[in-house]
């Protein structure tokens, strides 16, 4: 499936097409592939692993995991300078791990142990990475986009090279937040990048029961002059494409972009969800056709770049390092009581 | 037939106006909606229009006069060639000051108290006195040394600095509270680049009550913002711009469309330093007008301190007098937490002493004694100190010597000044124009409870509004807010007096 730009800037609309595959997006280079083979590959042993400790009972309450997304946050990974800002819903870990910080800490946070990234007081949907320029993290269906928009102020603001990738679901999509940030952002022409990842259930509710013009979600910035694309979410090629072109265009002074990627959840929206409202059938066609890792080991082989060995091999060093920080979340000391009364306010100065 | 023109009421505060202008010279003609006039009012410059036909007989004030208050004759309308006596039709027409005006006027300027039933003899101005006497408590009262004490959560612990000595001899000078709070964020972002305000009609319109007037000719569009009417979306904007490290005034036209935006304050802003372990700080200030302003009823009139008072992760400010209100904002700018901020569209146009020191940064977290007694104590924060230094007045002409607390400061709530103050009296009341359910003085009476109990001779009582939506009609108003009698009689009653 191609990259679709609406002509939304220019007041034409286009009708997005369907899902046939059209041209392919941009070839990869071989580091390219194994980048993002070995990225994939650990946001999916980590979430696999995170799902596992949770039925053992180290995790509990909230965990959204990322398989069978994982093409969209890579390939943005992928196309973001490291000064650019990332920003997301309570679907996190991915980012968080692309934004640099330590499988252990992450895993440890999911634990809630004092090593974990926020100390263990924030969990699953609180992680942040300032260093990386990753600003959370956000529990609330859709705050955190005026928040992105509000970093893209700041980084325009203070006249730095720096846009904010902003991500959203398209439940979120609906939320009138969005559009109060749209219209700000679209009015001061905002380096921002709105990327909505459209997998299709917002919990538990099918797109099409929820959102009108379901199909279309990357028009939704039409009315504000907001050019947007329909991504295949799946392909982190056409991700990485759209992403850098969506980048060139907030940097460059025309204001925000927005990228609906099309992808696909293949676990239920958090941990308890049993997933009625939709088909076994339709995961594993998913799964089967369009799986993004999937696709990146076929060109590998494909391109004689490497062997069915060295993948295996990049699997089991993800392996290992999502095994050991399991091992070192469940074995972390939870945060000491001192921890409860820390960190309502700045410490106080002496 | 000649008809009297008087200065109007153009806003539900006004209390008195500048003609600036005279657009219609004597003997020029009028007709239903010609602009005579300009008057400048607390808030922003209106014209005037006449209802009647005629000519513009006689002007009675003459251009440029300021303070001239509601229902004051300003002009005479009369037919071509009319003759009339001036006195005998000022007379007729309700003298020389219209009382017509009536129950806005007082409703809206409870400062002027025209109708004398409250017999207070001075100004708040006057109460004031010069400098904030600091707190005489006991030091360990304030004093946080080593390791966080659950017992006393260092998110409600005041800090241990009260007020900054003045230097001998500081010059103090009249200014309203919207002055101080101009002058606040002017030498804010004068000393921070960072600093920068944003909210709906702050610039080009120089605030929706004229608080930042002057500030986008000084500072210009990029840090004085003005935003589309979305609170909910620029609060959250200004959010990420703290993330950032900018330090935002996100300024709310008033905290009843706060409302709006509840969920960026609560969850983005107070909750993010915790939740992420004390790595995302979010330094920003949220201000605007709260409470009650003058018969603008039910939705436009809420006091929301104690609301915000609940949430850990804010501080919450509300001062009453300039020199605070001045003092407080420059430290909740430079605070690295959130702050609300909360003013009152009333106490806007009141003037106090303000002094006249290089940075005058006061602590957020302290109260101040706002008038020193010995038989009671009365607490009290923002416009309530109105209603409490009125009734400290009138304690005073019966024998009782009231000592009076201005809180300021609501997160954290300034505890030790309070109980100093009970040790002293050991009688206590509350007095603040919020609901009394779950209110401040609630939380005053839990913390005395459970801090101070043996040093009570009488339970402590809380004067508030009424638990009900605040009506329009003029005289249920009145009746819904407290009043300088309910806080005279709840301190009556605590001293067995009556």
């Amino acid at each position: 499936m191609a990259s679709k730009p609406s002509t939304a800037s220019k007041g034409g609309k286009r009708k997005a097409a369907g899902k046939a595959k059209a041209n392919h997006p941009p070839a990869f280079t071989q580091e390219e592939e194994q980048r993002a083979l070995r990225d994939m590959l650990l946001i999916r042993r980590f979430e696999e692993k995170a799902g596992q400790l949770y039925g053992m009972g180290h995790i509990g309450g909230f965990l959204h995991l990322y398989i069978g997304q994982e093409a969209v946050a890579t390939g943005i990974f992928m196309a973001r300078r490291p000064q650019d800002d990332v920003i997301t819903s309570y679907r996190c870990h991915a980012q968080e791990l692309l934004a640099g910080a330590e499988p252990k800490a992450v895993m440890a946070e999911l634990t809630g142990r004092l090593p974990g990234v926020s100390k263990g007081k924030g969990g699953s949907m609180h992680m942040f990475h300032v260093a990386g320029h990753f600003w959370g993290g956000h529990g609330i269906v859709g705050a955190q986009v005026p928040i992105g928009t509000g970093l893209a102020f700041a980084a325009q603001y203070n006249g730095e090279d720096r846009a904010c990738f902003t991500f959203f679901g398209e439940g979120a999509a609906n939320q009138g937040q969005v559009y109060e940030s749209f219209n700000m952002a679209a009015l001061w022409k905002l380096p921002v990048i709105y990327v909505i990842e459209n997998n299709r259930y917002a919990m538990g509710t099918e797109i099409s029961r929820a959102t009108a013009k379901a199909e279309e979600l990357f028009m939704r910035g039409a009315a504000f002059g907001i050019p947007g694309e329909q991504v295949d979410g799946m392909d982190v090629r056409a991700v990485k494409d759209a992403a850098e072109r969506a980048l060139q265009h907030a940097l460059s002074g025309k204001g925000p972009y927005i990228l609906e990627m099309q992808t696909y959840r293949y676990r239920g929206h958090s941990m308890s969800d049993p997933a009625k409202y939709r088909s076994r059938e339709e995961v594993q066609k998913m799964r089967q056709e369009h799986d993004p890792i999937e696709q990146v080991k076929r060109r590998l082989l494909e391109a004689g770049w490497a062997t069915e060995e060295d993948i295996k091999a990049v699997d089991q060093e993800v392996r290992k390092v999502v095994a050991e920080a399991a091992d070192f979340a469940t074995g972390a000391e939870q945060p000491p009581e001192e921890e409860l009364w820390r960190d309502v306010y700045a410490p106080v100065q002496a | 037939m000649a008809v009297v023109v008087r200065m109007p009421a153009l806003s539900p505060t006004m209390t008195e106006g500048t003609l600036a202008k005279w657009l219609v010279k004597e003997g020029e003609a009028v007709s239903p909606g010609t602009v005579i006039a300009e008057v400048e009012t607390d808030k922003a410059i209106m014209e005037l229009e006449t209802d009647e036909e005629g000519v513009l007989a006689k002007v009675l004030v003459p251009e440029g006069t300021a303070g001239i208050k509601v229902g004051e004759p300003i002009a005479v309308i009369a037919e071509e060639g009319e003759d009339f006596d001036l006195d005998a039709l000022l007379a007729e027409s309700g003298g020389a000051v219209a009382a017509a005006t009536g129950g806005s006027e007082e409703a809206a300027a409870p400062a002027e108290d025209t109708t004398g039933a409250d017999a207070t003899p001075a100004s708040p101005a006057v109460h004031v006195g010069t400098a904030a006497a600091p707190v005489e408590t006991n030091a360990e009262a304030y004093a946080l040394n080593g390791a966080p004490d659950p017992a006393r959560n260092l998110s409600i612990t005041p800090p241990a600095e009260g007020d900054p000595a003045l230097p001998e001899g500081t010059e103090f000078v009249e200014q309203t509270v919207r002055e101080a709070l101009r002058d606040a964020m002017a030498e804010e972002m004068r000393r921070d680049e960072r600093v920068f305000l944003m909210g709906e009609e702050v610039a080009e319109y120089q605030g929706a009550y004229k608080v930042s007037q002057g500030l986008l000719e000084e500072f210009g569009p990029k840090r004085v913002v003005d935003t589309p009417i979305t609170e909910y979306g620029f609060a959250g904007l200004g959010i990420g711009a703290a993330f950032a490290g900018l330090r935002p005034i996100v300024e709310f036209m008033t905290f009843n469309f706060a409302m709006q935006a509840i969920d960026a304050i609560i969850n983005s802003a107070a909750k993010q330093r915790y939740m992420s372990g004390g790595e995302v700080s979010v330094p920003i200030v949220f201000r605007g007008p709260n409470g009650a302003a003058a018969r603008v009823a039910g939705q436009h009139s809420q006091d929301y301190a104690a609301w915000y008072a609940h949430v850990p992760g804010l501080k919450v400010v509300m001062p009453y007098s300039a020199a605070d209100a001045k003092g407080l904002l420059k430290a909740a700018i430079r605070d690295p937490d959130p702050v609300i901020f909360l003013e009152n569209e009333i106490l806007y146009g009141h003037s106090f002493p303000v002094p006249q020191v290089e940075d005058y940064v006061l602590p957020i977290g302290r109260a101040r004694i706002a008038r020193a007694g010995d038989d009671i104590t009365i607490v009290s924060y923002g416009m309530g100190m109105h209603y409490a230094l009125q009734a400290a007045d009138a304690l005073a002409g019966e024998g009782i010597s009231a000592e009076v607390i201005d809180l300021r400061s609501l997160r954290p709530l300034d505890m030790p000044a309070v109980i100093a103050s009970l040790q002293k009296t050991n009688r206590l009341i509350t007095v603040e124009e919020a609901w009394p359910v779950c209110s401040i003085g609630a939380e005053i009476c839990r913390r005395v409870m459970a801090e101070a109990f043996d040093w009570l001779d009488a339970p402590v009582l809380t004067v508030n509004a009424k638990d009900v939506v605040l009506p329009y009609a003029t005289n249920l108003e009145k009746m819904a807010l407290p009043t300088v009698e309910e806080v005279v009689s709840a301190a009556k009653a605590v001293l067995y007096r009556d």
